[in-house]
């Protein structure tokens, strides 16, 4: 297989001016889980409905393992029926009548009756639903039934698996146990995996890429380290919610010491050179909370140097083992959000109206273009 | 006891049931999942007869059915018999004011199957058809099986239209209904008596049966709101 046969093994090219507008352009690899993300209406279920078939985009192109599912400009648009897909709906969509050999043995496809039930157990081993089988979907609790419909997804064994926000409807506990479950289970296929989520934290711990839907357009996809800590703009910065999302103005290239020097209110910033901002051009900056380091007030250290800028805290609230604290920058008027370890803050005695000074670390400045 | 007016009455109930059944599930379920034009003006004249009075219906029906008009005269062309004042025009007409009674619940039925499942069905590579015959079908059922009973019930009961376009033959349209209200007339109270009570046990078992019916059709909706 050439690697563009491996790096396409599916592509995806939706456009649609409304009702939901759609201007997607993306491809995924075999193995590759991709994580789409975004607010409500960005139009991300619509995206996978696309690729299912069930929805009909005004120019849609969708090739999957070789085959041509979608190509609005040759008239062809294979049914949902006829493409190797296995879609987990956000309420699952189990068939309340059907036990829960019914739900899976209905998507093995026209199979002698003896491999049908081979296939059922089969997968309700790879789901760890063993014992169950005869029990209907209201007798499930809501990770059995996640599961219940993950095993019918894969019993047509699918090109791709389409996940519309599987986790959405457990519990805390449930969730990260079929969080941890799918990641293991991923191991063990050899095709694409497309997530719907709105949860950040998912799309970081079982991304391989992930892509930033906003208006139905795709504003970033990369690694979940790269989109959450280096955004494109300042639009991505507040839809994977970065805080510390601030303008600023272009000093000077220093090449020697790799800086680009930062102007921020009436301070100036020291940040990795990023030649590719001009001299005098505004841009969006942001620096993640834990880049923020705090200053001890009883034993001052070398590290304060870098880019230190001084406030007072205006609020400080204790969220078990952390402690989120939001200042108030006094030069700059700007508000600077972090956390501490709550036994940090105690110590310091991080209470609101105190006065605090904290280092923003060079290296984390990370530049954006001004929108 | 007239069993000749009861037996009529089932008759028509069953015919009326079997032309209901099929053609019902198939309007309902354009009506619960089709968007196209004219669908609330379709609905509109399907539940007409829950307003109408029977009179009304009954007159409309009757000119429609004679033989100076197209129906009428057609069907007089096609088998050499009138259309008013016979059993098929009494079938015809049950089943045209039977629609609301069968195709609002049957409708109902249908588009309460929400429609993440149907499109499950199809991700697990079912066609339209299997789709309908293995998810909608059987989710549908109690909905169903209540509009035939009230169809059935129905249909025992009816007295207006019944009167307005079949008159009352013996054997071919005195109903049980028409035979109830023959008897008043002629003072024959205990007959009379006899007929309403049959006819008050069918309705109150018609109603039981779609009481015990409805909770495993709520549950289905339950169900998939959950």
């Amino acid at each position: 297989m050439t690697t563009s046969a491996t790096t396409d093994y599916l592509s995806i090219d939706v456009r649609q001016p409304g009702p939901i507008p759609l201007n997607v352009q993306l491809s995924c690899a075999r193995n590759e889980l991709l994580v789409l993300v975004g607010p409500s209406g960005s139009g991300k279920t619509t995206l996978l409905r696309s690729i299912a078939g069930l929805h009909q985009a005004r120019h849609a192109y969708v090739r999957c393992a070789g085959a041509v599912w979608s190509d609005g400009q040759n008239n062809i648009h294979c049914p949902t029926q006829h493409r190797r897909i296995g879609f987990v709906f956000q309420h699952y969509a189990l068939f309340p009548h059907l036990s829960v050999r019914g739900n899976i043995a209905l998507a093995c496809g026209d199979v002698p009756e003896q491999q049908r039930q081979q296939q059922v157990q089969d997968m309700l081993r790879l789901v760890n639903l063993e014992g169950l089988e005869e029990r209907i979907p209201s007798q499930l609790s809501g990770g059995q039934q996640q599961r219940v419909a993950l095993a019918r997804a894969l019993a047509r064994n699918p090109a791709v698996l389409l996940l519309d926000e599987p986790f959405s409807a457990v519990d805390q506990v449930t969730r990260r146990k079929l969080r941890r479950e799918l990641a293991l289970l991923r191991q063990k296929l050899n095709i694409p995996i497309i997530l719907v989520t709105h949860d950040l934290d998912e799309a970081h711990m079982l991304a391989d890429r992930m892509c930033i839907l906003h208006d139905g357009t795709l504003l970033q996809t990369g690694t979940p380290d790269t989109v959450l800590v280096k955004p494109a703009n300042a639009l991505v910065a507040r839809l994977v919610d970065l805080g510390n999302l601030f303008a600023g103005e272009i000093v000077r290239h220093d090449a020697e010491k790799k800086f680009t020097y930062l102007r921020w209110g009436n301070m100036e910033l020291e940040c990795a050179l990023q030649k590719e901002f001009a001299v005098g051009a505004t841009v969006d900056w942001v620096i993640p909370p834990e880049n923020i380091i705090l200053h001890r007030r009883d034993r001052p250290s070398k590290g304060e140097h870098e880019n230190p800028v001084s406030g007072v805290i205006e609020q400080s609230i204790a969220l078990g083992e952390n402690t989120s604290i939001v200042m108030h920058a006094d030069r700059q008027r700007g508000i600077l959000s972090f956390t501490v370890p709550t036994h940090v803050a105690r110590r310091n005695n991080l209470a609101r109206g105190e006065a605090i000074t904290v280092s923003l670390l060079a290296t984390a400045i990370h530049l954006m273009p001004k929108r | 006891m007239d069993w000749q007016a009861l037996t009529l009455s089932y008759k028509l109930a069953f015919c009326t049931l079997l032309v209901l059944l099929p053609t019902g599930i198939l309007i309902s379920r354009a009506l619960a999942y089709g968007q196209f034009h004219g669908r609330s003006f379709a609905l509109a004249c399907i539940a007409l007869p829950l307003v109408l009075p029977p009179t009304v219906l009954g007159f409309y029906l009757l000119s429609a059915f004679s033989e100076q008009a197209f129906i009428g005269h057609w069907f007089h062309q096609f088998t050499g018999g009138p259309l008013a004042f016979s059993f098929t025009g009494l079938v015809c007409a049950s089943v045209i004011f039977n629609l609301p009674f069968a195709i609002l619940p049957m409708q109902r039925a249908f588009a309460s199957i929400a429609t993440d499942i149907r499109e499950a069905a199809w991700c697990c590579g079912l066609s339209h058809w299997h789709t309908f015959l293995r998810i909608e079908l059987p989710l549908a059922w109690p909905g169903i099986v209540a509009a035939l009973i009230l169809v059935f019930a129905h249909t025992l009961g009816e007295f207006g239209v019944v009167l307005m376009i079949g008159g009352n033959i013996p054997g071919e349209t005195r109903t049980a209904a028409i035979a109830i209200y023959d008897y008043m007339q002629v003072l024959n109270d205990t007959a009379a008596g006899r007929l309403s009570a049959l006819l008050l046990a069918c309705a109150f078992i018609s109603i039981i049966f779609i009481n015990l019916l409805n909770p495993r059709f709520m549950n289905h909706d339950h169900q998939r709101n959950n």
